[in-house]
């Protein structure tokens, strides 16, 4: 990459534009993904799909350099070998079954008979389609054929996956058995790149997030630490108490808390602050000097929804 | 080569014809094959039923030159190359599935080499074999006199040339139907450009016929085939190439627009349309 260190060990996106004839896709992103679990976050055309396009080779940018662990993406025969993509099309190649899907594109990798026999076999068992591994693929059902996907893009066992919408069309059962499989491979150092619609998943399981909205990106980095970065948003705080009522007056006589709202039970409040560190200090005084019981202490919005609705908006949840 | 392309290449042409030979999409393509087949058949079964040797071995062997260049060439092997090769990528492309490919660890050099490798041995053994098979259906019903014409006359000679034309044809048209489906969206609109060119060359001047398949084909062919009235007037007459030229020529032409092909493929990106 010119002028700086290439990373071997990260994902680097360096002043990357990529535009469809006149339609942005993305504008000048820089970013840094480091191993484990990252989510891409935004909404449809938000430009997640061609980043993870970028990233695996499959279009090139139209400005700007990306190293996928120092390999340019421009090098199929040697990106491929560390990088698996599950893409969201749901297509397959005819007359197919599950087992000569994995097999015949395992072949592709100039791997042994033996070892791609080998492979195709711990894949399919892994992602439980055994069973149905003699079975045309075009005979799979929706979450089937999800789950032959990512067996496809994981089989040659990449150290970076690409994952669009991996979880869509799997019933709950399978998706906990995906995101505990995904939470495995970023335990491992793998670089794990997911999209997903469902933000309570993301939050679950991300151990970075990328939010974009637009082509760019809004804010990336660990969770927490990009709602810390939300300003403009006072920071929620549940805390749950003996007498809320006393705890509130006392608060509420400083200026960076901005609004306390009591629980429905009477058991506790919700706190909008602009300072969280200032804040815990006051809380800390109030606490001992009313000589309340405190059960919990919580924030409430740095999840993965609530800086969603705060930096791009929508309805929450799915988006 | 090392051992690893060589599985690679392998892999590529497996699946290529695991997928694609003998599959419901391309019943056409087995109809362009059949045809002339079905035509030789019927010649043979209507001259064998009437008993009279209306025509004789050298008429017919013009009536098969003819058929091979106005039919075979330019019809069948043209159509059915343009259906294998065209969608060596493009159908790829329409079917969203060119992203398994692209995502293999391979050269993609060699992704293009196997594939073209599938495509060619699937067009080898539907046109070659269908042009063998027409013509030893053509003469048949003239009995014991065919057989001796085939096997003491000039019969096996011109049969070699026939299929060495058909398998250059597949060659050639191969290389030019590869590199049209991955250059553009709709490859039948240069398919028709290159019919029509390929059907202009006998009245093009001498050096434009020598840019085209069909001029170093018919330079192949055993038995000349005069043009019919009116167009007989507007052909421009050259030397046809000789064959220790022709074969190479074709074999080159083939090579470059496959070496094009290849580079191309490097830039070659995924657009569904979606």
């Amino acid at each position: 990459m010119s002028g700086a260190a290439v990373s071997e060990t990260d994902i680097v996106f360096n002043g990357v534009s990529r535009f469809y004839g006149e339609v942005l896709g993305i504008n000048k992103v820089s970013l840094t993904i480091p191993p484990g679990i990252t989510s891409l976050v935004g909404p449809n055309g938000s430009g997640k799909t061609t980043l993870m396009n970028l990233m695996a080779g499959l279009i090139r940018p139209t400005q700007g350099e990306i190293r996928v662990l120092g390999i340019p993406p421009d090098h199929p025969e040697r990106l491929c070998r560390i990088l698996g993509y599950c893409t969201q099309f749901d297509a397959f190649p005819k007359g197919l079954t599950g087992y000569q899907f994995l097999y015949s594109f395992l072949r592709l990798h100039g791997m042994s008979d033996a070892e791609c026999e080998s492979r195709t076999l711990v894949a399919l068992r892994l992602v439980g389609l055994a069973d149905a591994a003699k079975r045309p693929v075009a005979a799979y059902s929706k979450g089937m054929r999800q789950r032959i996907k990512l067996a496809q893009a994981t089989v040659h066992d990449p150290k970076v996956m690409v994952l669009d919408e991996p979880l869509n069309g799997l019933d709950p059962m399978a998706r906990a058995e995906a995101i505990a499989l995904f939470q495995q491979w970023g335990a491992e150092g793998r670089h794990v790149i997911v999209s997903s619609h469902i933000l309570h998943e993301v939050d679950r399981i991300s151990d970075q997030v990328i939010l974009l909205s637009h082509g760019y990106v809004v804010a990336e980095g660990q969770i927490q630490g990009v709602r810390n970065e939300v300003k403009e948003q006072p920071m929620q705080i549940h805390v749950r108490c003996d007498r809320p009522r006393v705890l509130a007056a006392r608060l509420l006589q400083q200026d960076n808390v901005v609004e306390a709202k009591l629980n429905p039970d009477g058991q506790g409040l919700l706190l909008r602050t602009r300072d969280a560190d200032s804040f815990y200090l006051l809380l800390n005084h109030a606490i001992l000097e009313a000589g309340l019981k405190v059960e919990s202490v919580a924030p409430a919005d740095d999840d993965v929804n609530s800086v969603y609705q705060y930096l791009i908006g929508g309805e929450g949840g799915t988006l | 080569m090392n051992a690893m392309w060589m599985r690679q290449l392998g892999g590529v042409l497996r699946l290529e014809l695991k997928k694609t030979a003998f599959s419901r999409r391309g019943w056409w393509i087995y109809m362009l094959a059949a045809a002339p087949v079905v035509l030789m058949l019927a010649h043979w079964l209507t001259e064998a039923k009437i008993h009279s040797a209306r025509h004789s071995i050298g008429e017919d062997s013009v009536i098969f030159a003819g058929a091979f260049l106005f039919f075979f060439l330019r019809g069948s092997i043209f159509f059915g190359c343009m259906g294998i090769f065209s969608n060596l990528f493009r159908g790829e492309m329409l079917g969203k599935t060119l992203h398994y490919y692209l995502l293999a660890p391979m050269r993609r050099e060699l992704l293009v080499a196997g594939k073209y490798a599938a495509g060619l041995a699937v067009a080898l053994v539907l046109f070659v074999g269908s042009t063998v098979a027409s013509f030893l259906l053509i003469g048949r019903h003239f009995g014991p006199a065919w057989s001796d014409y085939l096997w003491h006359g000039p019969g096996a000679g011109q049969l070699g040339a026939y299929t060495l034309a058909a398998a250059l044809a597949c060659i050639g048209y191969g290389a030019v139907f590869l590199l049209c489906g991955l250059l553009f969206r709709n490859p039948l609109i240069p398919a028709a450009a290159v019919w029509v060119w390929e059907g202009l060359n006998p009245f093009l001047p001498a050096l434009l016929k020598k840019i085209s398949v069909i001029f170093y084909l018919k330079s192949l062919l055993p038995v000349e085939v005069p043009a019919p009235p009116p167009f007989s007037v507007m052909v421009i007459e050259t030397d046809p190439t000789p064959a220790w030229l022709a074969v190479p020529g074709l074999l080159a032409v083939a090579a470059i627009l496959l070496v094009y092909a290849a580079i191309s493929a490097r830039q070659t990106e995924i657009g569904y349309g979606e």
